[in-house]
């Protein structure tokens, strides 16, 4: 039925689209392409951007250690936009593609989230997403791949951010061979590759101080048209490298009642092996929360994860990690790093990510 | 002790002078003309300082926390440039900016619109990112809306207004906003309110590559803004990223604009100052007639207070304290006067003054400490230095020989020595001579100031040579002044001061108010040869003629031939405005018929193209006939050989005329701004108008005009320009006015003693009137005279040293003999019934109680 109503809503603003593009091409509505299975991931080419889908990102979380033992969690983020707009402007300004980037330093002894954030129309050699391999940058902020893995380069107010990924595993494809769906109808899904275990080295430069770290991270590669049904308010996210070499993602997004809407998860064992999970797998339960005092958003910043039969505890680094991106994205979200725990066993470190709980995402 | 003392004089003092009953009305007008002095110099301040802080602050607004601006000509530069400068690494943000005068059809104003790049403005100039309209959405009451930079901000057909452009042109959100392009109309949806707090006039926001498109500027951007990193050398940066620009574009601290536009108006600033600086020395005169007759009447009480022990510098002390307290009420009632003069102004004329120089500024005046304590301590050292003569020569006379009657006429010969007159009038010669002084007539205003001290202190020289060669008539009255004016001149050339002063600065201001009108009038003439003039916009610089309405206007029936001209704006230099570039069918052969030249010379075989640059542009940049000048058209240096100077009354910036064809060689622009319409013998420019705006597309938009309108709305500005100066005209006349009858009353009233003898000796009242209203007519004649003559040299000094200085513009004489000589009448008639009127009021009294005064 909803699948029904959707489908011929988008004929006719098709119908309608054709019709106003003869007489004003400027109120052309644009086409963006439907993410659907069947479509083989291909690399390097997917490593590269895909600017005719609607949104994409590159999105590096990871923790890391300095010499003097202290843990930080690092996020780095590049975000693709096309929104449609000024399609057929022949100006060099044209805002066909749009970049943002985010970056984030957790740090328990700060008590706070640092980060920054960029935002910029694709062009003038000044920002730019190549198609061909991941090199994205805005400005001096940069995520580029290396023979090795990847590089960022960050320059953010409070701290800057030099940092080195090898690559240590293979791609892992989410959902059916990259197809990962996000809600019922086949277009609600996005072209989704993950990279766990990326080792990290380089520098963090924070209050001054240069820090030389090392650890581990997560690279997320995400592209998509029409990523959250319209009934969606937010989602729940967790990557997590397991102590054992192994790698959980899962995820659900709810809906306008804090229900979830849909659900999927992947986990690679150490030895390689890969578990889907589907929707009814997947499990996440609020274990205690934590209200934002700047934007008054309520996040459960300890999770309960359960998928298949693997279930552990989600306990953050610290509670604020909250990142407003208001003036890039236009959303206040939660993105933190945590701690896997089996029982009171540490069996991983990764991330959290809980959009939607300051007011509905809109992508 | 001293204090009390001084108090209790300074009473007894106020009860002499009102015991001669005239006392106040005399003090009252040197206060008036102190007042109106320093009401002119503060409206002046006030007016301009606000014009320019709002200036200041629109600039701010729109270059945010801006270290550096890169701006080139009008029309815009490469946006390469951007790619260039944003790479730097010492630049922390660059944020693009297409510029547009968007002219608006119906309005006046041209709308200033820009087209900006959200993401970055929002680093630099937050203040000019738009608020988008909150659109309810039943499924999320509390969007997230004005946060994110909505797509309405990034759209090309929508903008965004603050609150002045939304009041101005009656809009809000939702409704569309047309704005000529070409000769076509681009309709833009208002999507929101751009806050752009500062930024007091109309200003709208658009999406830069929105602007690009939809308002014919691809390609080229208006400025770009850049905020450079903490710690980074800002000026050894600018010289860097200079070096590195195109032609004609260049990089300034945002302050240079509000420099530059400040120093265009600060002649036009300095002159209105410089006429309320006259206005106060018109006052110091009548307080120095005042004073000076004052002592003379108050002598044996003065002397008596000198013999009751007061000293010389007590005295003096005593009488300087009350022109002190004149010159307080004076600048007092001068400030108010004056700040209401300012808040009348910015209501009417508007804070440029009828200059034109800050367009679109909307303001309120504001009480300014400093200024008004300025023109507070002018107004007082106006009145001291008015009546320092007379309080010397009061504290130095002898008491007991100023007791005795009949010794007025000593304090009036000490007071005029020969040499200091003639010195200063050969300084005032030879100052009249001097360069400015950073672009100001300094020298000019000195030699004036010079030639009326020295003329005045000559007057009393004048005055006996004058009064000795009159020959002595044989009715009794006229037989009586003229022995009069002989035996006592020195009483005759205060009121001569007063009348020479007056008359000089009127008779000045008048021949080259009529000097400049009239060069204007014919300059317009030479001009404005066709028959049917044709403007795609009056205003903005969005409309123009494409190619194709060109060629349809050039085939309407009736049109003989166009001229086509163009019009850009070049910046030559950062620290001045752009200079105006104009386009247009010329040669060598043709220039003399097409433009007004003061001077040319053919160019020589081989010359680089030829260039006519204004006298302005000659003054301002150096150029001369002959000598070869680069300028940067399309992005590169282009030499060209200057091949003559023409007289331009309408750019003060400076303009540059070079051929079209040229011009859209260098540049692909064949577009045109205004169209110069002759027509075939007999056809009817009404009816070639009305065909045009029949066949030609697009022409509901422009704008026909006779070149009769042309010059009648020119001389209308003209007037209205000059409206302050008519105006402190009428002031100055009605300064020596006052002065005339003042100081002549005075000098009535202290030979009430005469005209008892005279009446005890058997004239009658009407004899002794006659004889009063010949010394009047007499000594206006002389001063009228002497004035006039004056006047016209200071005109000379006017119109060739002060105006060529300021203004950079040159006029021919033109003496308005009609209007002088009727003016020169009525003075006559006026000082004659204002001696015979103080005369009439003089012997109101007994004659025999006059003359037993003098014992």
């Amino acid at each position: 039925m909803t699948s029904r109503r959707n489908c011929c809503r988008r004929a006719v603003s098709s119908l309608a689209a054709v019709a106003l593009a003869a007489t004003s091409p400027a109120i052309a509505e644009t086409e963006y392409p439907v993410v659907l299975p069947g479509v083989e991931v291909v690399f390097p080419r997917d490593h590269g951007a895909h600017p005719a889908y609607r949104t994409e990102w590159w999105y590096i979380t990871g923790w890391v250690r300095d010499r003097a033992g202290r843990d930080l969690g690092i996020q780095v983020t590049f975000f693709r936009n096309r929104p449609g707009v000024a399609e057929d402007n022949p100006s060099a300004f044209a805002p066909r593609q749009l970049l943002f980037a985010h970056a984030a330093l957790a740090d328990a002894a700060h008590g706070r989230l640092r980060h920054d954030q960029r935002a910029a129309r694709a062009g003038f050699g000044f920002a730019r997403a190549a198609e061909d391999a991941t090199d994205v940058h805005i400005g001096d902020w940069s995520l580029r791949a290396t023979t090795q893995g990847y590089a960022a380069r960050i320059a953010a107010g409070e701290f800057t951010l030099d940092l080195a990924f090898r690559v240590t595993q293979p791609v892992l494809l989410q959902g059916a061979g990259g197809y990962s769906r996000k809600g019922p109808l086949p277009g609600q899904s996005s072209f989704y590759y993950s990279r766990p275990h990326l080792a990290v080295s380089g520098m963090v430069v924070v209050d001054g101080v240069r820090l030389e770290i090392a650890g581990e991270a997560w690279l997320d590669h995400e592209w998509s048209s029409e990523y959250l049904a319209p009934e969606a308010q937010g989602w729940d996210w967790t990557g997590v490298n397991l102590a054992d070499g192994g790698a959980l993602m899962a995820f659900r997004i709810r809906d306008r009642h804090g229900g979830t809407f849909w659900a999927g998860g992947t986990l690679r064992r150490s030895d390689g092996t890969v578990r889907r999970f589907a929707p009814g797998e997947i499990a996440f339960t609020p274990l205690r929360t934590w209200r934002s005092p700047r934007t008054e958003a309520e996040y459960p910043v300890a999770m309960r994860v359960r998928a298949g039969t693997l279930e552990l505890e989600l306990a953050p680094m610290m509670d604020d990690q909250e990142l407003d991106s208001r003036a890039s994205v236009g959303t206040v979200y939660w993105e933190g790093a945590v701690r896997a725990l089996e029982g009171e066993r540490e069996i991983g470190r990764g991330y959290l990510e809980l959009t939607g709980y300051w007011r509905p995402l809109r992508l | 002790m001293a204090t009390l003392a001084a108090s209790r004089l300074l009473g007894l003092l106020r009860a002499t002078a009102g015991s001669l009953g005239a006392g106040k009305g005399r003090l009252s007008i040197s206060i008036a003309a102190i007042a109106l002095g320093v009401a002119l110099g503060y409206a002046v301040q006030l007016v301009n300082r606000v014009a320019v802080n709002e200036f200041a602050q629109a600039v701010q607004t729109l270059s945010g926390t801006a270290d550096l601006v890169i701006r080139g000509p009008r029309g815009g530069f490469s946006e390469q440039v951007l790619g260039e400068v944003a790479q730097l690494p010492e630049v922390a943000a660059a944020s693009p900016i297409v510029e547009v005068e968007a002219r608006i059809p119906g309005r006046d104003e041209a709308l200033r619109l820009l087209g900006i790049d959200v993401f970055r403005a929002g680093l630099v100039q937050p203040g000019l990112v738009p608020e988008v309209a909150a659109v309810p959405q039943p499924s999320a009451p509390d969007s997230p809306s004005r946060e994110m930079p909505s797509l309405d901000t990034l759209r090309d057909d929508t903008v965004f207004l603050n609150a002045a452009a939304m009041a101005a042109l009656g809009m809000g959100v939702g409704d569309f906003l047309p704005v000529q392009v070409g000769t076509g109309i681009v309709r833009l949806r208002v999507a929101g309110e751009v806050r752009a707090e500062g930024h007091a006039q109309p200003l709208a926001v658009m999406d830069i590559a929105g602007a690009q498109w939809r308002l014919g500027r691809l390609g080229r951007l208006g400025r770009i803004d850049l905020r450079v990193h903490p710690g980074v050398d800002v000026a050894e940066l600018a010289r860097r990223i200079g070096a590195v620009l195109p032609p004609g574009v260049a990089v300034e601290r945002p302050s240079a604009a509000i420099e530059s536009t400040v120093r265009l108006s600060r002649s036009y600033r300095v002159n209105l100052n410089v006429l309320a600086l006259v206005a106060l020395f018109t006052g110091g005169l009548l307080v120095f007639s005042t004073q000076a007759l004052a002592v003379v009447r108050r002598r044996p009480y003065l002397a008596l207070l000198r013999v009751l022990g007061l000293t010389r510098g007590a005295m003096m002390l005593l009488l300087l304290l009350e022109a002190a307290a004149v010159g307080a009420v004076g600048a007092l009632v001068g400030l108010a006067g004056g700040y209401a003069l300012a808040e009348l102004v910015l209501g009417t004329v508007g804070p440029d003054l009828g200059s034109g120089f800050f367009r679109g500024v909307v303001a309120r005046a504001t009480f300014e400490p400093a200024p008004a304590l300025l023109f507070l301590v002018l107004g007082i050292a106006t009145a001291l230095l008015g009546s320092l003569a007379a309080a010397n020569e009061a504290a130095r006379t002898e008491p007991a020989q100023a007791l005795k009657a009949g010794d007025e006429q000593r304090a009036f010969r000490r007071l005029t020595p020969v040499w200091p007159g003639l010195a200063f009038i050969a300084l005032g010669a030879a100052l009249a001579g001097a360069p400015p002084v950073n672009g100001l007539p300094v020298f000019g205003y000195a030699a004036i100031a010079c030639l009326l001290v020295g003329t005045i202190l000559l007057l009393a020289r004048i005055a006996r040579a004058v009064f000795d060669r009159i020959p002595v008539a044989r009715r009794p009255a006229a037989r009586l002044a003229v022995l009069q004016l002989r035996g006592a001149p020195g009483q005759a050339t205060v009121s001569l001061a007063a009348i020479v002063a007056s008359v000089s600065l009127l008779v000045s201001m008048a021949i080259m108010v009529a000097s400049f009108r009239q060069s204007l009038d014919q300059w317009l003439q030479h001009v404005l040869p066709a028959d049917l003039y044709l403007r795609a916009a009056p205003t903005g610089d969005s409309a123009f003629l494409p190619p194709d309405v060109q060629e349809a206007i050039a085939a309407l029936p009736g049109v003989r031939r166009v001229e086509f001209l163009r019009s850009e704006r070049l910046l030559l230099d950062a620290r001045r405005p752009q200079i105006v570039l104009l386009a247009r069918p010329i040669d060598a052969a043709s220039a003399a018929s097409r433009l007004p030249l003061v001077r040319s010379a053919p160019p020589p075989a081989g010359a680089a193209p030829p260039a006519w640059v204004s006298e302005v542009a000659a003054d301002l940049y150096g150029f001369d006939v002959g000598q070869e000048i680069e300028l940067p058209i399309g992005g590169r240096s282009v030499p060209f050989h200057v091949a003559g100077v023409w007289r331009d009354y309408a750019r003060q910036q400076g303009a540059v005329v070079i051929e079209r064809a040229l011009y859209a060689e260098l540049t692909g622009d064949r577009n045109a701004n205004d169209a110069a319409i002759h027509l075939e013998p007999g056809a009817a420019p009404e009816s070639v108008a009305r065909a045009l705006r029949e066949r030609v597309p697009g022409s509901g938009e422009l704008e026909t005009v006779l070149p009769a309108e042309i010059r009648q709305r020119s001389l209308a500005i003209f007037d209205r320009t000059f409206a302050v100066t008519y105006a402190l005209e009428t002031a100055a006349l009605a300064i020596g006015l006052m002065g005339l009858s003042s100081s002549f009353g005075a000098l009535v009233l202290a030979r009430r003693r005469e005209f008892g003898v005279l009446r005890h000796l058997g004239l009658t009242r009407a004899q002794v009137g006659a004889m009063l209203a010949a010394e009047g007519g007499i000594v206006s004649a002389l001063g009228l005279g002497v004035g006039a003559a004056l006047g016209w040299i200071i005109s000379l000094i006017l119109i060739h040293v002060v105006n060529r200085q300021s203004f950079h513009w040159s006029m021919d004489l033109h003496v308005p003999w009609g209007s002088l000589a009727a003016f020169t009448a009525i003075m006559l008639g006026l000082a004659s019934l204002t001696a015979l009127a103080s005369g009439r009021q003089a012997m109101g009294g007994d004659a025999v109680r006059a003359v037993k005064e003098d014992w």
